[in-house]
């Protein structure tokens, strides 16, 4: 009876995920396979032969190869940023766990308010233009990485504060300097929250869609986010199209998924927890 | 995976993405290069295409990429954003009027007034890109249009109907059409522009009423929503929801499915400007003789006539890398094998605006149905957009929401004229 | 000022007479350095000017300064008003629905239910994928007569509503799709929550002879009080700053009906009203600050009670 019960509550459970969840992926999936004349009937049916290949062809091919250079825009977007923030951040982290001085609290201000107050937009497209930055990728990775500090700093506090402080003080006591402390000490045993940092701001730099959308434009500049919603107006009835193109770009964040599932969460969780 | 070999992975992963980058950035021939940036939708892609070819055959030194850009409001910002930021590229294709005159054509665009080329310009559209201090500064891309509604010739016929003259004959029209069991008017708010049709194109009948509101309208005179004539626009759209002529999918519908339903007959009427007109020939070849034009109708038989619209001007900002290369591909453009490579790519949508050029004989019904109105003894008249320097940028949103019913024509036209006040003032213009 | 500082934290290790005098700081301040000059200039700074600039009318190269006209525009124009309530009702039910939700999905997926590792993956992969992606795919599930949604649903025999061309449920369709895609992120959170809760408290629920719902209402719900605070923070703050969802279905349409601040103030700069634009940036700026900060307050100061 508690058997039904449970196998019953498990059955339903994946019923409903799987028409809840599944689903719509699988509306991606079998859009990509679809000609236009089929794809533009919007429904959820088998596709009337293979025309995958020929779509990502036309996809790719399309505006000079712009998906190709948004694919690469985004990589050096993404891996930049995240470079800088996990270097940045972990030396504030570190730094600010381990010294109490009186400027802890308005540093620990200054977190809280940029996880809460949005970017002020205009006034930073008017200041990045004034230092020369604006409509530049590396403007972008600037602002990206402002944008992402003050989260990947709580991370890397509250691992930091796990870190016993005997570690550093020995390698003082060894003679090292303090440089050689955290880049060769410190950092090395932040691995584990390295990687949920970097996990996490992969995809939600790889993923943004807002900050390029302002201080990005171009097309020498377009990032996949952008591509996709230039695609929206210009495949206007080549669904099949435009379904090709999501389905290319979800297939980044489900690498990450497959291989690095547990690091997300558990960053995800951690962050959010202590934020 | 272990922790080491993971790293190594990541580590990997990055180098290689940057060898990438390295091999993408190097390597490009010596000939110049200009960047083209125009509107997408696949018609106007086409003819950019076909004009570059044909340039670049003739300059075999120049080489021009194109570039494309969203259209609608989204499109104005993105260009005022790379004006402003000294990001644009070499030779743009934007609106000629108002607004040409937002982006400040005075401070961003390179003056043409003494190109030869411009002698063989018209005057009418000279006039739409003369920038405040008397200079030219654009040059015409495209043909003439005019704002108007698409009719399906082949639902006339089955139905018996006649071109309507009058807004009561234009709403008698749609009464039968919906008693046939038809879509009278179609509408597709999913692309918003689309829902500016019946305000704006009612401009030359606004005008025919009350001769001097463009300028009374300019000077903080004259508004929507106390004019009567000007309120008319906003009733009419409100009229023919109300009445229930439209597609079930109005909300849903894009540009592209309108195109689609008024040349297959799935609808009897597209309110448009006749640039459509090449997108319909693109996509349904076969059924562009289907399709008919007529003025939008006032409300006297007498005073029937067209609302025009000057084609967009193609433009070159001061910040171009090559303005040698850049102005010779303006000046083809506004030549007469300029002309016959548009009407290569996209064929003929209605008269062009440089001497010399020429129209087909074989144009479609659409192009020959809007003919008269420029003949001797036809009436046409400029949009306001080409009379005024104001155009409120939220015209689009609230056109869908008096279309949907969701707010009364009196109360859209108010909300109107408080976005013009917006814009007039960010201009600074005087007396707002 | 780092030597200064220093002398206070340095008692704590072994050798504490030993010349530590001239060594420097294992904690050197500068290492707060690219940080801050990032951070300072291209957040804090524009932060900073957005105040002034929200009083002027401006072009980005020339400014008027013109009071407190902008704001004065915000509450005059009916449909930035509408933004204003669209974007607190959006931000209530967004994170009002992942806290049921997630809470919900949560004690499912902690329980003996098979296929647990599937469940857990199906509902979190939402998160990863692009919100512009997300957004065009339910746009044409959407779609009111060829959509798949309402096609199910005439299947059925139901006709469907016009999910987003109906005004008075785009902003609520929206929501919807933005649960779907953050739901997994709530209920990984009420995870990590629900396993905390020492077995301790269920064994003694067990012993009273507690039913499944009074262990979930007497032990899961108030021990699970941090997880619930932090969901709805984050997510109340996140459906306040909402962009890019409405902006990929619906653009604020139709007309008006599913405008937020965020997508207001989009449409300002698009128009070139910068000022104004940023105006609105400081309007959003001071309603996360009053609903946030008391709502933080108000639920932490619970949690010091219990």
């Amino acid at each position: 009876m508690s058997l039904v019960r449970k196998y019953g509550l498990s059955v339903l459970a994946i019923l409903v995920s799987a028409v809840v969840f599944l689903i719509p992926f699988a509306f991606i999936i079998m859009m990509a396979f679809k000609d236009r004349t089929q794809a533009q009937l919007l429904d959820f049916s088998w596709p009337q032969g293979f025309h995958l290949w020929t779509n990502i062809v036309e996809v790719v091919t399309t505006r000079n190869w712009m998906l190709l250079t948004a694919f690469i825009n985004s990589s050096i977007l993404t891996v930049a940023s995240v470079t800088l923030l996990v270097i940045f951040a972990a030396m504030v982290g570190f730094v600010l766990q381990r010294r109490k001085t009186r400027f802890n609290g308005l540093i620990e201000f200054f977190i809280l308010a940029g996880l809460m107050i949005p970017p002020a937009v205009v006034p930073t497209i008017w200041l990045l233009q004034g230092i020369g930055l604006f409509g530049k990728l590396h403007g972008l990775i600037l602002v990206e990485v402002a944008y992402g500090l003050p989260f990947s700093i709580l991370l890397y506090r509250a691992f930091i504060a796990t870190i016993p402080r005997e570690l550093d003080e020995a390698a003082i006591i060894d003679g090292a300097r303090p440089f050689d402390v955290f880049f060769r000490v410190i950092l090395p045993l932040l691995w584990p929250v390295t990687v949920t940092n970097i996990v996490v701001q992969s995809v939600a730099i790889f993923n943004d869609f807002t900050n390029p959308l302002y201080y990005l434009p171009g097309n020498a500049n377009a990032t996949v986010q952008l591509t996709l919603y230039n695609f929206q107006s210009q495949f206007n009835t080549s669904y099949n199209l435009l379904f090709t193109n999501i389905a290319l770009i979800t297939i980044p964040p489900l690498v990450v998924f497959l291989f690095f599932n547990r690091q997300i969460v558990a960053g995800m969780t951690a962050g959010a927890v202590k934020g | 995976m272990t922790k080491t070999s993971r790293r190594t992975a990541l580590t990997g992963l990055s180098a290689g993405l940057m060898l990438v980058t390295a091999l993408s950035g190097s390597a490009f021939a010596q000939s110049i290069n200009l960047t083209y940036l125009i509107p997408s939708g696949a018609d106007g892609v086409a003819v950019a295409e076909e004009l570059v070819k044909s340039f670049e055959a003739a300059n075999p030194d120049i080489n021009i990429d194109i570039e494309t850009r969203p259209g609608g409001s989204e499109g104005d910002n993105l260009v005022k954003t790379r004006l402003a930021t000294g990001s644009m590229a070499d030779i743009f294709r934007y609106n000629s009027g108002s607004l040409f005159q937002a982006i400040n054509p005075q401070q961003f665009l390179v003056d043409l007034t003494n190109e030869p080329w411009q002698a063989d310009v018209q005057a009418s559209f000279k006039q739409v890109v003369t920038a405040p201090d008397g200079t030219v500064r654009g040059a015409p891309m495209g043909a003439a249009m005019g704002g108007g509604i698409y009719y399906n010739r082949a639902i006339y016929e089955e139905l018996g109907l006649t071109v309507p003259t009058t807004w009561a004959e234009f709403m008698a029209n749609n009464e039968k059409i919906k008693a046939a069991g038809k879509v009278a008017v179609i509408q597709t708010y999913a692309d918003t522009w689309t829902s500016q049709l019946f305000v704006l194109a009612d401009y030359y009948n606004v005008s025919a009423k009350d001769p001097n509101f463009a300028s009374r309208y300019t000077a903080n005179e004259a508004k929507f929503a106390t004019e009567p004539a000007a309120l008319r626009g906003f009733e009419k759209l409100q009229e023919t929801f109300e009445a229930g002529y439209f597609n079930e999918d109005f909300g849903a519908a894009k540009y592209d499915d309108g195109i689609r339903m008024v040349a297959a007959g799935e609808g009897a009427h597209y309110p448009m400007l006749t640039f459509a007109t090449t997108a319909i020939a693109a996509a349904y070849p076969d059924m562009i003789g289907n399709v008919g034009f007529f003025a939008q109708p006032g409300d006297e038989a007498g005073m029937n006539g067209l609302t025009v619209w000057m084609p967009d001007g193609i433009y070159i900002p001061q910040t171009t890398s090559n303005l040698d290369a850049a102005k010779k591909f303006v000046a083809f453009v506004a030549s007469v094998e300029g002309c016959e490579a548009q009407t290569r790519a996209g064929g003929a949508s209605g008269p062009y605006l440089v001497n010399g050029c020429t129209l087909p004989d074989d144009v479609p019904p659409a192009v020959s149905d809007m003919l008269p109105y420029f003949a001797e003894g036809g009436q046409n008249g400029p949009a306001l957009e080409f009379l005024s320097p104001i155009k409120g940028p939220a015209l689009e949103q609230i056109t869908v929401e008096v279309g949907s019913g969701i707010r009364p024509a009196a109360d859209g036209a108010a909300l109107y004229d408080e976005d013009v006040r917006k814009q007039a003032q960010q201009l600074g213009l005087p007396g707002w | 000022m780092s030597v200064m500082t220093q002398t206070g934290t340095a008692g704590a290790g072994a050798a504490a007479p030993v010349p530590v005098l001239k060594r420097p700081s294992p904690y050197p301040g500068w290492f707060f350095l690219p940080a801050a000059i990032i951070y300072g200039l291209l957040f804090l700074l524009p932060t900073v000017a957005s105040l002034y600039f929200s009083l002027t009318r401006w072009t980005l190269f020339n400014s008027t300064f013109i009071g407190l006209d902008n704001f004065a525009q915000f509450l005059r124009e009916p449909f930035l008003i509408k933004g204003l309530i669209n974007t607190v009702i959006y931000a209530v039910v967004t994170s009002g629905l992942k806290v049921v939700l997630g809470l919900l999905l949560a004690v499912l997926l902690t329980s003996q239910i098979a296929a647990r590792g599937y469940l857990r993956s199906v509902v979190f992969f939402p998160v990863l994928v692009s919100t512009v992606g997300v957004g065009i795919t339910f746009t044409v599930l959407m779609h009111p007569t060829n959509g798949m949604i309402n096609e199910g649903l005439a299947m059925l025999g139901i006709k469907g509503p016009g999910w987003l061309t109906n005004p008075s449920l785009a902003l609520y369709s929206v929501a919807l799709v933005d649960v779907w895609k953050g739901v997994g992120l709530a209920t990984v959170i009420y995870i990590a929550g629900i396993v905390a809760i020492p077995k301790d408290y269920y064994e003694a629920a067990r012993i009273d002879g507690a039913t499944k719902l009074q262990n979930f209402f007497y032990v899961t719900l108030p021990l699970c009080r941090p997880a619930t605070v932090t969901v709805i923070i984050l997510s109340f703050i996140g459906g306040l700053r909402t962009f890019d969802l409405i902006w990929a279905m619906t653009r604020g349409g139709p007309g008006f009906a599913s405008d937020t601040v965020a997508s207001v103030i989009y449409k300002q700069y698009q128009a070139g009203f910068y000022g104004l634009s940023t105006a609105g940036n400081v309007v959003l700026f001071a309603l996360i600050a009053v609903l946030v900060v008391p709502l933080t307050m108000l639920l932490n100061r619970r949690e010091g009670h219990e």
